[in-house]
Parts: C-alpha cells; structure tokens; sequence
C-alpha cells in the first residue's frame, strides 16, 4: 500500500515532465546543442574544409573581431539599421494605429489590409524592392524623373551612399503593420470615460493625446520596441537578398557579416565569435524584455 | 459621439490619411502583381507603361512550364506541413505541462522558450548546418523540417500555453472529479476546447515556414529547395526576366497573405508576448 503511494507519487511529480519530454529533447538537439558548438567553435580556428584541424586559439578570433576593421563598420552599420528601422516603424506604425482607432465605414477592411506587408516572405520583400529601385526600368526612378526631382536615373542599391537607407526603407516598409497592430490593441483597452473626462475638461485633441493615450499605451509601446529592437537587430535575409552586403561594406550588418564569414569564408570559428558577440550585445534588451513579460508567467 | 464630427472633416482628417496609408502598405505588392501580368514588350519602356497594353499569364505559363518551380512549390507545401506537425506534437503537451501543472523549473524553462525565440538566427545556423551535415541530414525534408523547429516550436509552446489559460480549470477538475482519466479529460474536455487556438497556431507555423529562407537555403539542395530558395537563385538566373520573377513572387505570397488575413485577428495576443515574429 505504502510503497504503492509512494511510486503514485514519484509518478504524479514527474508527469508535468514527461509531457514536457519531447519539446525539451527536439530543443536540446537543435538550440542547446548548436549554441554550445558555436561557444566551442569561437575557441578555436575552425573552418569547415579543414575540420580535423582545428586547433584551440582562446580568445584570439575575438581579439582578430576587435581589429577587425569591417567588424567596427558592420557595428556602425547596425547601430543605424537598428535606430532607423524602429524609429521609423514606430512613428508610422504610430499614427495609423490613431487613424484606425477613429471610426468610419470602412474601417474592419482597412485594418485587414494594413497587416499585408508584414505576412510577407523576405525574398519576395527583397525582390519587389529591388524591382523598385531598379536602375533601368525602376518604377521609383521612372516616378522622380516625371515630377523632377532628379534629372537622371540614380543606380539607388548600387551606391554606397544611398544602399543601406533603401534597404531600411523596404524594412520599415514591412515591419510597420507590428506597430499599428500592437498599438492598436492597446488602444481599445483605453476606457472611453477618460476621453469623455478630458473632452468636459476642454482638453485640445493633442492635450488628450499626451495625457490620457500615450500614459494608457506606454507599456505596450515599450514592449513592443524591445521585441523589434531584437528583431531587427538579428535580421539579416533582406539585406542579403538585396545587396548581399553590397556594395563594398555599405549594407554589412553585424549578423550578415558574421554570416558571410561563415558561408562564403567558412571560417566558422570567426564567424562564431561575431555572433556570440552580437548575442552579448542583444543580452541586455532579451532581459528588459522578459522582466517585463515575467508577469505572463505567474498566470 | 460618431456625429462630432462632420462628413468632410472625417474624410479629410482620417478617410484621406488612412487611404494614403494603405497605399503605401500596399502598393509594392499590387506593382509586382501588375508587372507580372504585363507583356514584356511592355515591361522594357522606360518611361514606364504603368497599366498593362494587355493581360498575359505568359510569365506564369514559363514558370510552371520550363523551370523546377512546381516541384519547389511542392516542397515547400511539404517542409511547411513537417514544420506543423512536428511542432503540433512537441508543443502541445508543453504548453499544457505549463499551464496545467506548477512545478519545479517551471518558470525557467518557459521563460528559455521565450528567450531562445530571440537568439540571432546566426548563431544557430552554422552549428546546425555542421550538425545536419554529420547526420547526413542536408537536402532532406527531415533536415529542414528540424532546423524550422528552432522557431517553430518556442513560438507555438508561448501562443498555446495562453490558449490552454483561458480555458477555465474548473472543467479538468470536474470532468477528474467524474472518474475520467488525465489522458482522457484531455482528449474529451481541453483538445477540443482548445483546438481553435491550436489551428491558429498551426496556420502561423505554416506561414513562417512557407516564408523562412535562411534556413532552407543553408539546409536544402536541389532534392528539398522550398520556393523562397528556388526564387532566389531565378533572381540570379534571370537577371532581367522580371515578368517570370514577379509571377513567381505572386504565387508564393498570395496563399500565405489570403492564409494571414484569417489568422490575424487571433494573433494579437501572441504580439506583445514575443511569441509572434516577424
């Protein structure tokens, strides 16, 4: 009898694990393990033509990273990428969060259709911005000669000057819609007895904007930034679809440089310590972000 | 309230803004669609012939016709249902053992799932790529399908786990108290008070693995290639081949926009939980 409880026991306590079992094993296989090889690879000066010799050089493919000069231009070039993408995503995706708050008729069809850019896969992203800014036959350049903006056809992807600012158009372009859905959620939670409060206060449309919207959806908006700032920080397939780092260093960022130290250079040892590095840099924003998210948990 | 304001001032201060929003969302991707019916006599003018001298399907009938894009489409479909199922069957019990049960590690194991859903997707793919590789796993649907698991899985254990909360505890408890086993309340109370969250679950993995290119590129050969893949290497292919191109595109995105359209609604609280990518 005892010594059947007792098992009735051990099995109750194991249950939630076993259920547990086959996510963790499939996650084991395929993160814990990977990340531990790319911690171990980032030791040594491993390249994949020449796995057998690999020899453990400590810290040195971190130090070649710190002298590295195109390290410290993908860096900048991230730091760009990042600030400008989010900004800009937040901004628009901002303000058609307020226009799709107010009411009209058609409303439920332009929220449905907003969304559109952000379902996308990135190639197809990459491929209809490259369409766009093509040199020849580029509807963009086709648009700026008819109204004389420009008086010839700029080769927009092509120049250093202007590559990675067209890139970040596409990704605002596509990221946007996360905005105006997050935002527009936190919106509707707003109790309309403050705005009614406000509107018997005389508070001006932007009065109760700052007072009474932003207070209401801060949290939300905080959140959300965080989540994209991670994001946008680790992708990298636009890029490589549309200039492939191109031209020159122009559109390197952090993660595509580690990439293309790995793919086209296979020093998968350097390219190990890229982006080890590049995860220590994220590790603070993942931990804003789950401290906010902890409350999630205890439900 | 609605009347405050009037006819012309909503149009001016919202309708007009809102339909200026909307086209810039939505303009690309009308632009390759328009491109992809246009002949291509149309297609090398510059300036450009922004409507169509005549409809053709000729760059779809290419496509399907002389180049592997049909079997990639095929694959894809293929990778992408993988990617459900194996997904399916691992999250599903998480995220009930999570929201079910309290027990020790709880909160650190979810909270890993939630944050191994934002490491950088380099750090995973050149180990994983050696890893395949050792197995003999590269070019093969099981090959692809596992490397989709890395987001697939820590995406559905967080969206399920919130569905499973909202059903009330009470109904396990009662159907428990009835004499019904814990396998049995499952299968005959929770699964199918939970199956909508766990099609939309479903529909969002098939999207983000329909979509996904970093992996299927570094994972698949010429046996597996997925669409994305495929279109890529078109792009260098054809250099200036846009029609055939952007046919291509039309067909990989209208599915998964149409697919999106119905899921949407449901994802937003996914949104903000981290568990929804982009």
């Amino acid at each position: 009898m005892n010594k059947a409880t007792a098992s009735g026991a051990i099995f109750r306590a194991a249950t939630p694990y076993g259920f547990l079992l086959p996510a963790l094993l499939v996650t084991a296989l395929v993160i814990l393990f990977p990340v531990l090889q790319t911690a171990w690879f980032s030791l040594h000066d491993y390249t994949l033509y020449d796995p057998e010799n690999a020899r453990f050089i400590g810290l040195k493919n971190f130090a070649a990273a710190l002298a590295d000069e195109v390290f410290w231009i993908a860096l900048l070039n991230s730091a760009i990428w990042v600030t400008g993408i989010v900004s800009l995503q937040l901004l628009l995706g901002l303000g058609a969060a307020l226009l799709l708050n107010q009411s009209f008729w058609w409303r439920g069809l332009a929220r449905a259709l907003v969304i559109i850019p952000w379902a996308l896969p990135s190639v197809i992203i990459g491929l209809m911005w490259t369409w766009i800014y093509d040199f020849n036959l580029g509807v963009l350049n086709d648009i700026l000669l008819r109204i004389g903006l420009i008086s010839a056809p700029h080769a927009w992807l092509a120049q250093p000057s202007t590559a990675l600012a067209c890139i970040m158009l596409a990704l605002v372009w596509q990221g946007f819609p996360f905005f105006t859905v997050t935002i527009l959620a936190g919106l509707q939670t707003v109790p309309a007895e403050l705005y009614e409060a406000a509107e018997i206060d005389g508070a001006s449309s932007w009065r109760q904007f700052v007072h009474v919207t932003l207070p209401s959806i801060a949290g939300i908006v905080a959140t959300a930034v965080l989540l994209r700032i991670i994001w946008v920080a680790n992708s990298l397939d636009v890029i490589l679809v549309m200039t492939g780092g191109g031209p020159g260093y122009a559109t390197h960022t952090l993660p595509l440089y580690a990439f293309l130290r790995a793919y086209t250079g296979m020093e998968f040892g350097y390219a190990a310590s890229l982006s080890l590095m590049l995860t220590a840099i994220l590790l603070g924003i993942v931990w804003l972000y789950v401290r906010r998210q902890a409350g999630e948990l205890e439900r | 309230m609605i009347w405050h304001r009037s006819f012309t001032r909503n149009l001016i201060q919202v309708e007009i803004p809102v339909l200026l929003v909307l086209a810039f969302a939505l303009a690309p991707f009308l632009w390759m669609l328009l491109t992809s019916i246009k002949p291509n006599a149309d297609l090398s003018q510059f300036p450009l012939r922004y409507l169509p001298s005549s409809t053709t399907f000729e760059h779809y009938r290419t496509l399907i016709q002389r180049t592997s894009f049909p079997i990639n489409l095929l694959n894809s479909l293929l990778i992408a249902s993988g990617a459900v199922l194996l997904g399916l069957a691992t999250s599903v019990p998480a995220a009930y053992s999570f929201s079910r049960f309290r027990f020790r590690g709880r909160r650190t194991l979810m909270t890993s799932f939630l944050v191994i859903n934002m490491f950088p997707i380099v750090l995973l793919i050149i180990p994983l790529f050696v890893l395949m590789r050792a197995l003999g796993l590269i070019d093969t649907f099981i090959g692809v399908i596992i490397g989709h698991s890395t987001f697939s899985i820590p995406f559905s254990i967080w969206m399920l786990v919130s569905y499973f909360n909202a059903i009330p505890r009470d109904l396990d408890e009662a159907a428990m108290i009835d004499g019904a086993s814990r396998l049995q309340t499952i299968r005959l109370v929770v699964l199918p008070l939970v199956m909508p969250g766990i099609v939309t679950t479903a529909i969002y993995v098939f999207i983000t693995s329909w979509n996904e290119y970093l992996f299927a590129m570094m994972l698949s050969g010429e046996t597996v290639r997925p669409v994305t893949v495929a279109l890529q290497l078109f792009i260098g292919e054809f250099t200036v081949q846009w029609g055939i191109l952007t046919a291509g595109g039309t067909i990989i995105a209208l599915p998964v926009t149409i697919l999106f359209l119905f899921v949407q609604k449901r994802l937003v609280g996914g949104l903000t939980a981290g568990a929804v990518k982009s």
